[in-house]
């Protein structure tokens, strides 16, 4: 399988005002494959998000890129000039934000605000727009796409609102979708609506994503592969089912132990859910050793001085533990 | 627990009934008509129990919130805390309520002075009422930073300095200084990491049953409120329309919304989310 997009080893830090570096992203390698939803998980300040933006070239002004690569079609977005990622951006690779009522103009029509993306990627003249915006709200509001195009970002739901910046980010018929947390700010009745917007979209124009998310269970019967961040780098990464039923590096398991069960209500007495114990130092200063160790359960004395690297448990499905080393 | 209460013939230590709120839609185009965001809203909470309240964006929650945290007048209906019927009481009275049922939101990060510190934070509340000399309220600031799992020697700390999970556990100390004895979180956990979620729950299930905290706890998270609550009430366009302990709602829900609400979670793809030793 080819891949459209190879991420390499990648690193990136934040400087503070101070000019100390703090690592966001740590060595993160991985592929996508096309037609393929990549679920990433991991928790605020794990690096998902700057690995978002790296990837469209939007990293703030105080990162930097200390080394590798993301390759798109051949080519090193990291080396790319502004004006070549701009063209790449929103036509090729797109972004779609968490919070919708943020990230549209408030006095401007929908319709309007997606003509304007294809237009600003010189999609056609003034008919091959109208028609593409139609087509693409045709797709995302089957039935009402008419009414939805000429609303304000205000007359819509939040639900709606979210489907509009859906609609921007497919519009231009990307390669790549990048969904940064985009259900996070809605109610589960709407969490779904949207979820199922994006199945549909996967089944019906083969869309290949990356879906950013803190929360496991969105990526249940959804995410081809899921890649779990801990601090700036790939915990695990193997085929969604095999992670998310049975995980294996030890922060995906205490993770995934951490959350209350739907199905099981706790007993009269137990109501103490397991946390996992927080991190003494703050992994500060930079450590040498695995970075989870400082919290690990299972951690064991070779943890504190070596770095894990990878240990393949399959094909596809990598883990960064030693605990497998010898399997 | 809230049911033993019931059994003894105690008294409720907040009830509500009948609640209504209307929002005029005057400024808005047309239509004089009002948004009715409570639409006779009843329930009763027990001292040091939760009751949960869980339904979609617009359905009433944060109304209802407000309502009972004094930020507003309800239209009609009664609040009653501990005997006294606070819709009817003066500004001045009011006051004194609201110490006693602290809101907690979200996003803390937003209702807190980003320049100040984290000592500064806690002793403000206590410095308005103007009860205590500053030495006490340095003690019980320490006190409770300790007792949130904050260490003391966080007190110098800008309050934008910490972790969304310590600005919640500071959050919670902040609501504590005034001796509250209801505490209504408002989406309290939904925008922290889930291992966070859990550690937060756990220090207020600590707190309820060290100090027999009562909880409303607002949420659209269905396990969570299951896992925390004593009862669970669905509401739907400004009403109740189920209420019941958290094993009745998840499986033997009556009401279409619950159902709907329930069928809505996303859930791993097997029983449970506990992940089995392998």
């Amino acid at each position: 399988m080819g891949s459209i997009l190879e991420i390499r080893d990648l690193r990136v830090a934040y400087r503070s005002r101070n000019g100390d570096l703090s690592r966001a992203l740590d060595g993160v390698s991985f592929f996508l494959g096309p037609g393929e939803v990549l679920g990433v998980l991991g928790e605020s300040g794990s690096g998902k998000s700057t690995l978002a933006l790296s990837l469209l070239g939007l990293l703030p002004r105080d990162s930097v890129v200390a080394s590798g690569a993301v390759l798109f079609q051949g080519r090193d977005l990291l080396k790319a000039e502004p004006r070549e990622l701009q063209a790449i951006r929103g036509k090729n690779i797109s972004l779609i934000f968490q919070e919708p009522s943020v990230a549209l103009h408030p006095t401007m029509r929908v319709g309007r605000q997606v003509r304007q993306i294809l237009d600003a990627h010189g999609m056609g003249d003034r008919d091959e727009l109208v028609r593409r915006t139609r087509e693409v709200f045709e797709t995302l509001f089957a039935g009402e796409a008419e009414r939805i195009a000429r609303s304000y970002p205000h007359q819509l739901s939040g639900g709606q609102r979210q489907r509009v910046l859906i609609a921007q980010a497919i519009a231009c018929r990307p390669s790549v979708v990048i969904a940064d947390e985009p259900t996070a700010s809605l109610d589960p009745t709407t969490q779904k609506e949207i979820l199922d917007v994006f199945r549909g979209l996967r089944k019906n124009l083969g869309l290949t994503m990356i879906f950013i998310t803190h929360n496991p269970a969105l990526l249940s019967g959804f995410a081809d592969r899921v890649l779990v961040f801990y601090a700036g780098r790939v915990a695990e990464l193997g085929p969604a089912k095999r992670v998310l039923t049975s995980p294996k590096h030890p922060y995906t398991q205490a993770l995934f132990r951490s959350i209350p069960p739907l199905d099981e209500p706790h007993d009269a007495g137990e109501r103490s859910l397991p946390t996992i114990p927080p991190d003494p130092n703050r992994s500060f200063p930079p450590r040498s050793g695995c970075p989870f160790e400082p919290r690990c359960p299972e951690r064991m004395e070779i943890c504190k001085s070596r770095d894990p690297g990878f240990v393949s448990l399959s094909e596809s499905h990598m883990v960064s533990c030693f605990r497998y080393e010898n399997q | 627990m809230n049911t033993a209460g019931r059994d003894k013939g105690m008294q409720p230590l907040l009830e509500v009934g009948n609640l209504v709120k209307t929002y005029s839609r005057r400024r808005l185009a047309g239509s004089g008509e009002g948004v009715r965001a409570l639409d006779g809203v009843s329930f009763s909470i027990f001292r040091g129990t939760t009751l949960a309240i869980v339904g979609e964006s617009g359905s009433g929650k944060s109304t209802l919130a407000s309502c009972l945290a004094c930020l507003e007048k309800p239209t009609s209906g009664a609040i009653r805390f501990e005997d006294k019927d606070i819709v009817t009481l003066s500004e001045e009275d009011l006051r004194a309520i609201r110490r006693q049922m602290q809101l907690i939101f979200q996003d803390p990060a937003s209702s807190f002075n980003p320049r100040w510190g984290v000592g500064e934070i806690l002793i403000e509340p206590l410095a308005l009422q103007g009860n205590l000399g500053r030495d006490e309220m340095r003690t019980r600031a320490h006190a409770l930073l300790e007792q949130v799992g904050l260490s003391s020697s966080m007190e110098a700390k800008l309050a934008s300095e910490l972790s969304g999970g310590q600005r919640q556990r500071l959050a919670i100390a902040r609501a504590l200084m005034l001796e509250p004895k209801v505490l209504i979180l408002d989406e309290a956990l939904s925008a922290l990491d889930c291992s966070v979620q859990a550690q937060i729950a756990n220090l207020l299930v600590d707190l309820q049953s060290s100090c027999g905290m009562t909880y409303l706890f607002i949420t659209h998270d269905l396990a969570m409120a299951a896992h925390l609550a004593d009862e669970i009430a669905v509401m739907s366009k400004g009403r109740i329309v189920e209420h019941g302990a958290p094993n009745k709602i998840l499986n033997q829900p009556q009401s279409v919304i619950t159902r709907e609400l329930l069928a809505a979670v996303p859930r791993l793809g097997f029983a449970g989310t506990r992940v089995a030793e392998s």
